[in-house]
């Protein structure tokens, strides 16, 4: 079954880390993902640039609105997603316990909902 | 003994270890107690010619079991969807009804699962594992049933589509999930023991409730907090007749007539504690135990071995440092040393926000100040505590005390 893992965490722990420490997450988790894909575990994922890179886009009356900056801001933002494959919620919590970040910031776990078929 | 009260004593003893079984083998809760009440309906058709089955409960869960899968095929073809159980499927497989006491593990660890929220858990166990009716769950929680009908539907379909899995979880997740199921054991436990709108103190079922769910995972799960808490509950429980005086006013500990403390309960809540003690003699319910074994024990209020208690809530506060802790610590010093060594200990705490607001803290130290002789002090901390409280008798109790004061 198909859970979604969405990685949150506040930027400035990233912002206050050394180069070195931001250099070991990274490979902690490129490490992370070798284990998973090997284990059949991993569908697809992504990190993702800051949030001081995002754009919000609306549309309202036909109108394209579009504003600077993530849908709202929250103390801990959205870093990047995982798309895992799991038997159940027990072996996604496992999984998502595993993710580096989750040591300082919070994984949101969501079971993926299959669209009804094309009418 | 007749078939019919025969059939009776079975419900009150086997319905839960057959629906959590049920729910095993046919994967909803609902269609499970559907199920295994039409199980109990055949068995009272059919008993009265056949005879009492050797082995009843296996009788019913095959029997559930069958219903069930009838219901699902039924359901199956009226959404013209035969693709997942063949029309031609003649043979239904004998369900494995060896792992009874397994299956109650796993429903008191799904209806627990850390993922539902705690009010989820908390009505979830009481309905599903307590047997308690959803109007009964309401009543003893202080809800509307059809808040608390809604709460268990949502659980249940949470259960569903997050798929949580009915299972004991693994051994190295096990003391963690322990944990979450002891958490909701010791919420319907206090749950009954006080209610805090109401007028009354002690709500005797909830807490009765709470012990038999706690003995039966006793049973299924030799644990040592397990037999912490259940000795825990087992103490407190068994001073419910000297809590309340005649008119429900709240009698404290050190004024309670210790006649009329249940003895049995607690050789049984201090037999279990002498089993927790060989396993986890330092964990948190255990300790808590030996603490309130430490005031069973004593034949009168001043045989309190409160150097013991001290020590006991030293031990607690590493474990768990809370203010509530720190502040109970304080109240034995006081009691071992001098009612001034106590309130030296308060005073550290009065920074913590939480312990403001908490009104047993206000309490403690205006008894403190009583016996240090500082009438004044007295007089301000329990009318600093009487803010705090809403329950109509500790509310009473804070006003005795500080008119008691006045004719000291």
């Amino acid at each position: 079954m198909k859970y979604v893992a969405l990685v949150y965490y506040q930027e400035s722990i990233i912002n206050n880390m050394t180069e070195q420490e931001w250099h070991d997450l990274n490979q902690e988790c490129i490490a992370g993902v070798e284990k998973l894909t090997s284990q059949g575990k991993f569908v697809t994922g992504q990190p993702l640039q800051p949030i001081d890179t995002a754009t919000t886009v609306r549309v309202r009356d036909d109108e394209v609105l579009i504003s600077d900056g993530p849908f709202a801001e929250t103390k801990e933002q959205l870093a990047g997603f995982y798309l895992l494959d799991a038997n159940d919620l027990n072996e996604a919590l496992q999984l998502a316990s595993r993710i580096p970040p989750a040591r300082f910031g919070s994984i949101e776990v969501r079971p993926a909902r299959e669209l009804p078929p094309k009418d | 003994m007749t078939i019919a009260s025969r059939i009776n004593a079975l419900y009150q003893t086997e319905s839960r270890r057959v629906q959590a079984t049920l729910i095993r083998l046919l994967g909803d809760f609902d269609l499970a107690e559907e199920s295994m009440q039409e199980a109990f309906a055949a068995a009272v058709k059919q008993w009265p010619e056949q005879g009492i089955p050797d082995n009843p409960a296996a009788w019913l869960i095959k029997t559930g079991h069958r219903r069930g899968i009838d219901h699902i095929r039924r359901r199956q073809t009226a959404r013209d969807n035969l693709s997942r159980v063949a029309e031609d499927e003649p043979y239904t497989p004998e369900p494995d009804t060896d792992h009874i006491d397994d299956d109650l593990l796993r429903l008191i660890f799904t209806c627990c699962h850390p993922s539902l929220a705690i009010e989820a858990q908390l009505a979830l166990t009481l309905r599903e594992i307590c047997s308690l009716t959803t109007e009964q769950v309401a009543s003893a929680l202080l809800q509307k049933p059809t808040t608390t009908a809604q709460r268990i539907v949502r659980a249940k379909r949470k259960i569903r589509e997050a798929n949580i899995p009915y299972e004991v979880p693994e051994r190295k997740e096990l003391p963690q999930r322990l944990q979450s199921v002891l958490k909701v054991v010791y919420l319907i436990f206090n749950e009954g023991y006080s209610s805090s709108e109401g007028n009354t103190i002690v709500n005797i079922s909830l807490a009765g409730e709470a012990i038999r769910l706690a003995t039966l995972l006793a049973e299924l799960l030799p644990d040592g907090e397990v037999f912490g808490l259940l000795a825990l509950m087992l103490l407190h429980d068994s001073r419910r007749h000297a809590r309340q005086d005649a008119n429900g006013e709240l009698i404290t500990l050190e004024d309670q007539n210790r006649a009329l403390w249940d003895q049995e309960q607690i050789r049984s809540g201090l037999a279990w504690l002498a089993r927790a003690l060989e396993l986890t003699p330092a964990a948190p319910y255990t300790l808590q135990a030996s603490i309130a074994a430490a005031h069973a024990k004593a034949a009168t209020a001043s045989d309190t071995d409160w150097a013991r208690i001290a020590r006991l809530y030293q031990a607690l506060y590493q474990r768990q440092p809370s203010p509530v802790i720190a502040l109970n610590h304080a109240v034995a010093v006081a009691m071992r040393d001098t009612p001034e060594e106590g309130l030296k200990l308060l005073d550290q705490l009065a920074g913590h926000k939480a312990i403001q607001s908490y009104y047993l803290y206000h309490a403690a130290r205006a008894d403190l100040f009583r016996r240090s002789g500082d009438l004044a002090g007295a007089r301000t901390a329990y009318q600093r505590a009487l803010t705090l409280t809403q329950q109509g008798p500790e509310q009473r109790y804070l006003s005795r005390r500080l008119t008691a004061l006045d004719s000291a």
